[in-house]
């Protein structure tokens, strides 16, 4: 049996033993630069799983990549959406600050993109990944985490913590932390005093 | 219930006047940069010039004695452009003794689509020469899920056009010559998370005027690869958040190529595809106006000593109590 979940970017198909990833065409791009991107990103997210598993990441193993569909292997495991509690998101957090001293910026931190199997935190979806060194963007990559984490749990606030205490693993740390904290002022507050006439 | 509008932000004085139902003047005067771009100070002087004129000619439609709120664009925007319309704003809400109100200009823009389109709950794209953002109603507030990392898309575009010696505003003459290219070139194409930027196009696009490419190959291919960004963009806050509509506003918005883009990706999704007049999709009083409305209808108003403009105005600032 197969199951298909139609995503915002791609058509992801869901074996018995493996997963299928395609890159769908896209209407409103003209065919040259569809194709170019559809291929570019197919190579360039199936490079970053491999490149994030180097890092002690758990990703699943590729299996096959042609054109603008990656395969898969399928983490048959429990989604951290619905088991989610302060140790799992500690090790999340732990996750999160491998990629990042690798330089790869999730793009799409959420519970929804994450499988617990035999005690660790899968990473299964990293369509929206890039390679990128600037703290601001591993400070919006957080973000959307916290984001995500307000929405979904009640307990939001200790879950976040524990996902700090393991993101403290990464080296610029305090960095990032002060940025997300400038991230989450932004557009909730701004000083006034400023520009009076 | 009448407002009366006043949109300053940038290139036009605009005044609007509209009520519950409909708008019943716009009248305005556009600044057009001798040279170059937009020079804060140039506009704002051009503003204060034709500020009195606009106004009487608002006046010869409507009876002043009818309005009952003055509205005023508070920001974002130029500075010293922004002071002008806030000057004569507060000037005739003193003058009349009607409730002044301070907007947001970006909200402005997604309020008068959605009235004029009967969009209910869309995802916004919003393109102007300094904006471009992707905005969604999130609880009793708006948010930016993505936006530009250096130049507005209007701004973009019309910095190829002033290279290549086109008149100001670029936009349109850009779009000519893009409909008569053949090939497409490879530009970069930068989108990082839900932001995006189009400085990179611009320079490219330079050094392919340099090199002797078809000027008309190189407007299609700017404009298709930055319209290939935005509608991604948007589709990506429109799936995410489990959106089914989506509005498009500003200036830019007149483009016909980024508004087929944007009807294809909706159709693709099953969702619908909203675009306001063109009138009323660039900077206009109306816009002001009719937001103003809204705020007054919900006990909203602005003291003389809060009036002060905010350059950097942000639309999640606003409680949105409808």
């Amino acid at each position: 049996m197969v199951k298909v979940i139609m995503g915002g970017e791609a058509e992801v198909r869901i074996h018995d033993s493996f997963v299928e990833k395609i890159r769908i065409r896209k209407r409103y791009r003209i065919k040259e630069l569809d194709d170019f991107l559809r291929r570019r990103r197919t190579i360039s997210e199936a490079r970053i799983i491999s490149n994030a598993r180097k890092h002690g990441v758990a990703t699943p193993v590729i299996l096959d990549v042609d054109d603008c569909r990656i395969v898969m292997e399928r983490i048959d495991g429990e989604p951290v959406r619905e088991i989610m509690n302060r140790d799992v998101s500690r090790e999340i957090g732990k996750g999160v600050a491998k990629l990042h001293s690798a330089g790869i910026v999730h793009g799409d931190l959420t519970p929804m993109n994450m499988i617990l199997k035999n005690g660790r935190i899968y990473f299964i979806d990293f369509g929206l990944s890039y390679y990128d060194e600037r703290v601001e963007a591993k400070g919006v990559d957080i973000h959307v985490f916290y984001e995500a984490l307000k929405a979904d749990f009640d307990n939001w606030g200790e879950l976040w913590e524990a996902f700090l205490e393991g993101y403290s693993e990464y080296g610029k740390f305090s960095h990032v932390l002060e940025r997300f904290r400038e991230i989450e002022m932004r557009g909730r507050y701004v000083d006034k005093s400023e520009n009076r006439s | 219930m009448i407002s009366l509008g006043i949109e300053s932000t940038a290139w036009n004085f605009s005044v609007g006047v509209v009520s519950e139902d409909e708008v019943i003047a716009l009248e305005g005067d556009a600044y057009i940069p001798r040279e170059g771009g937009i020079h804060p100070r140039e506009a704002a002087q051009h503003h204060s010039e034709v500020a009195g004129k606009v106004l009487a000619r608002i006046f010869e439609k409507v009876n002043p004695g009818e309005i009952d709120a003055v509205s005023f664009s508070q920001g974002p925007g130029m500075g010293p452009c922004l002071r002008i319309g806030a000057t004569v704003a507060r000037t005739l809400a003193l003058k009349l003794d009607k409730p002044l109100i301070g907007v947001n200009h970006c909200l402005a823009h997604v309020e008068i689509g959605r009235w004029l389109t009967g969009a209910e709950d869309p995802v916004t794209l919003y393109v102007s020469g300094g904006n471009s953002q992707v905005i969604a109603r999130r609880g009793g507030r708006y948010r930016v899920f993505g936006e530009t990392l250096d130049i507005g898309i209007g701004n973009a575009i019309d910095k190829f056009a002033r290279y290549i010696s086109l008149p100001h505003p670029g936009g349109p003459e850009v779009e000519r010559l893009a409909e008569r290219g053949e090939r497409y070139i490879e530009m970069p194409y930068v989108v990082k998370g839900m932001d995006f930027s189009f400085s990179g196009i611009v320079t490219h696009a330079m050094k392919l005027c340099d090199e002797g490419y078809r000027i008309e190959d190189i407007a299609f291919s700017f404009q298709e690869t930055a319209f290939a960004m935005l509608v991604e963009v948007t589709e990506r806050a429109m799936a995410y958040l489990g959106k089914e509509e989506c509005l498009l506003v500003g200036g830019v918005g007149a483009n016909s190529r980024l508004q087929e883009m944007l009807g294809l990706m909706c159709t693709d999704r099953n969702a619908e595809f909203f675009a306001p007049p063109k009138r009323y999709m660039g900077d206009n009083g109306a816009m002001i106006a009719y937001t103003g409305l809204l705020m007054m209808k919900h006990g909203i108003r602005t003291e003389l000593s809060e009036s002060y403009v905010k350059p950097d105005f942000r639309i999640e600032e606003v409680e949105i109590p409808w």
